[in-house]
């Protein structure tokens, strides 16, 4: 006769643990019920809250019985936490949601095919569409591309690769200057060039102060994307008898390729929706304007905020179609970041 | 088979001096490193020029009074004028601490969550959640936040009002709770949760393994060991954390703007609907103002600027230093 030696779990949940935990949970659950029906507090967050306060109170109570002290402040903290991180959450759930609900009856095709030229925001959803604001975001964000992306790639090359003198106080600056409020680089554009030289509302103005928001994130993800490229490769390169240029532009920058270009994506989701310095440069113009650098230039968060602020009910469904169409576009940047991202780790 | 003659080429010159290609790429490279001070330097250099008339004729009168009028005769000329960015200030700054009190207890929460409550897979989601939070535009966090959570947090200030209302913050003679700094507080707080949080997450998660399971041998509960271990060790990292979500909710704006009533009032009295805002400041006044009210917005804006710098900077000394100690 054979026997198998099972072994004992004595850390695992006993059947009656669980029954108690579940006692718990229904117990809070109608404590929660009960406390809403009886006081003034209304809504579906005070059931949430209720039940939280209930849960970790009986918990702790509970384990303080069977265990001591010392267990039910670790039953009390097992509870906050778990509510810190709903609560961190639950805001982002309640924006998707919110975003997809009210932003979904106002998509429709001829949304994309039409611009508001004809059309003003109170106007009925068939009239007008968002096709000036997608063409001016994307005019702002390859004009901010074209600058910020050498700007930014250069600030990391010299905190990776040049590490002179001064690698201390830029890398300090560049985190300085990823805190600049955003209106702050609107109204420096607007001091330093739009009216003392241009004079005049366009779309060029607007992605230079995207670009001075965009540098400081492309700098520091393409810092420590070149910083993981192992050091190896550049003495290898150095070897070979590569002088430093070569060395960095044949294999350090090819070796971090996918890395840098989750950077440039990051920066670009960044600004995507940045409102403020819109709202001081571009003059926001109802039509598509092909031209970057005369007349007043639409964009997606300049739409938003003139039909937000429109307030019928038209224009608020026009808002939210926005923003949802807005949304889209920065999660799409973000999820691809975020696949090269993983990809070159696991690599 | 035969002996292939072997060509060794002749060896290069031995130089100590970089060859030109060389000069120019360091060149390159130091010019674009050098650009953050450029810019940084510009910003400061042009709105200080822009806002001198202003802030010469003001004083220190432009950050202790409160009032913001200005009156022209027909043909535009200035008659009269004054400009105090007191009550801007103080809303500013009360906006920001009410956001970073909401903030920093839920964030670091929800970092020792991420850090050592979660399994993996939970982890992985969590983290891909609060990335993608802390990459919304602003302008859906003050749509959001001013059609849907205003609703809710206009209740919890009535709540607050009721039952803690002898506490001078929350007492307030005319109930008006709409667009009060206690609701742009909280919009804020949403805002700078992610930031919080990844910052917290990434100090928590360099605490010193061994010691962690020092503590766990000893029998500590997880609690326990957090107490001992954890947070002696990230304390000093998740206040450099909270001050740069500080910084970031001074420079808010059209999220700000959306939800915060703009009085020229100093109001300390975080549930009535009356608040000021620097940044806000600007976006209201900016559509239809004189070319000289522009100037005054100017030199608001150079304040707005030296303020998150100073805070910014604060916070990266903070969280640069833990990082590298390490205790």
């Amino acid at each position: 006769m054979t026997m198998t030696a099972t072994p004992s779990k004595p850390w695992a949940a006993s059947a009656k643990d669980r029954a108690i935990d579940g006692a718990i949970f229904v117990g809070s659950l109608l404590s929660s019920y009960l406390l809403v029906f009886l006081t003034a507090l209304k809504g579906k967050l005070a059931y949430f809250v209720c039940f939280f306060i209930a849960y970790a109170i009986f918990t702790t109570v509970f384990k303080g019985i069977q265990r001591g002290n010392a267990a039910a402040k670790d039953a009390l903290v097992n509870s906050l936490v778990a509510i810190g991180a709903i609560v961190t959450v639950i805001p982002a759930a309640s924006i998707l949601l919110t975003v997809l609900q009210k932003g979904l009856p106002g998509i429709s095709f001829s949304l994309f095919t039409n611009d508001m030229s004809l059309a003003t925001p109170t106007d009925p959803l068939s009239n007008g569409g968002l096709l000036h604001a997608i063409t001016g975001t994307l005019t702002l964000m390859v004009l901010a591309l074209i600058m910020s992306v050498p700007i930014g790639i250069l600030t990391a090359l010299y905190l990776t690769e040049i590490k002179g003198r001064f690698t201390g106080p830029i890398r300090f600056l560049v985190q300085a200057m990823s805190g600049v409020p955003s209106i702050v680089a609107g109204l420096f554009i607007l001091s330093a060039i739009l009216y003392p030289i241009t004079k005049g509302y366009s779309g060029f103005m607007g992605a230079l102060a995207l670009t001075i928001l965009m540098i400081p994130t492309i700098a520091r993800t393409s810092e420590e994307v070149l910083n993981l490229i192992p050091n190896d490769l550049r003495e290898a390169g150095t070897a070979l008898g590569g002088t430093q240029w070569r060395t960095v532009a044949m294999i350090v920058l090819p070796a971090a390729r996918s890395g840098l270009v989750t950077a440039v994506i990051l920066g670009v989701a960044r600004i995507a929706g940045e409102t403020a310095p819109i709202l001081l440069l571009t003059g926001g113009g109802d039509k598509v304007n092909p031209n970057a650098f005369t007349g007043p230039m639409g964009s997606m968060p300049y739409y938003i905020w003139k039909s937000f602020n429109a307030g019928s009910p038209e224009a608020i469904t026009r808002a939210w179609a926005g923003l949802l169409v807005l949304v889209g576009l920065v999660l799409i940047l973000f999820t691809t970041a975020r696949f090269l991202g993983s990809r070159k780790v696991s690599k | 088979m035969s002996t292939q003659e072997l060509v060794i080429p002749a060896p290069r010159e031995i130089v100590t001096e970089p060859r030109r290609s060389d000069k120019i790429f360091r060149g390159v490279v130091t010019g674009g490193g050098l650009s953050s001070l450029a810019i940084l330097g510009l910003i400061a250099i042009f709105l200080g020029y822009r806002g001198f008339e202003v802030l010469r004729q003001e004083g220190i009168g432009f950050i202790t009074h409160s009032d913001w009028s200005i009156s022209t005769d027909d043909a535009g000329n200035v008659l009269d004028s004054h400009f105090g960015l007191a009550a801007m200030l103080v809303g500013t700054i009360l906006c920001s601490l009410i956001a970073v009190v909401i903030a920093v207890p839920i964030s670091v929460f929800s970092a020792l969550f991420l850090n050592f409550y979660a399994p993996g897979w939970l982890k992985k989601i969590l983290i891909t959640i609060i990335d993608m939070m802390a990459a919304f535009p602003s302008i859906l966090f003050g749509i959001w936040g001013f059609l849907v959570l205003m609703p809710s947090v206009e209740y919890w200030a009535k709540l607050l009002h009721r039952y803690l209302g002898f506490i001078p913050f929350f007492d307030m003679q005319v109930p008006v709770y709409t667009r009060s700094p206690f609701v742009a507080g909280v919009v804020l707080s949403i805002m700078i949760i992610p930031i919080i949080t990844s910052v917290s997450r990434e100090i928590f998660s360099q605490a010193p393994l061994d010691r962690i399971q020092a503590a766990y041998a000893l029998g500590a509960t997880r609690w326990a060991m957090i107490k001992a271990v954890v947070i002696p060790h990230g304390r000093s990292g998740v206040i450099g954390g909270a001050m740069l979500g500080l910084g970031r909710a001074m420079g808010e704006t059209v999220a700000v703007f959306t939800v915060l009533n703009i009085v020229f009032q100093v109001n300390w009295q975080m549930l009535l609907g009356a608040g000021g805002n620097v940044a806000s400041l600007i976006i209201l006044k900016f559509g239809d103002a004189s070319p000289y009210e522009i100037k005054a917005l100017m030199a608001a804006g150079l304040i707005l600027f030296l303020l998150t710098l100073i805070v910014n900077a604060i916070a990266n000394v903070i969280v640069k230093t833990t990082g590298k100690s390490g205790r």
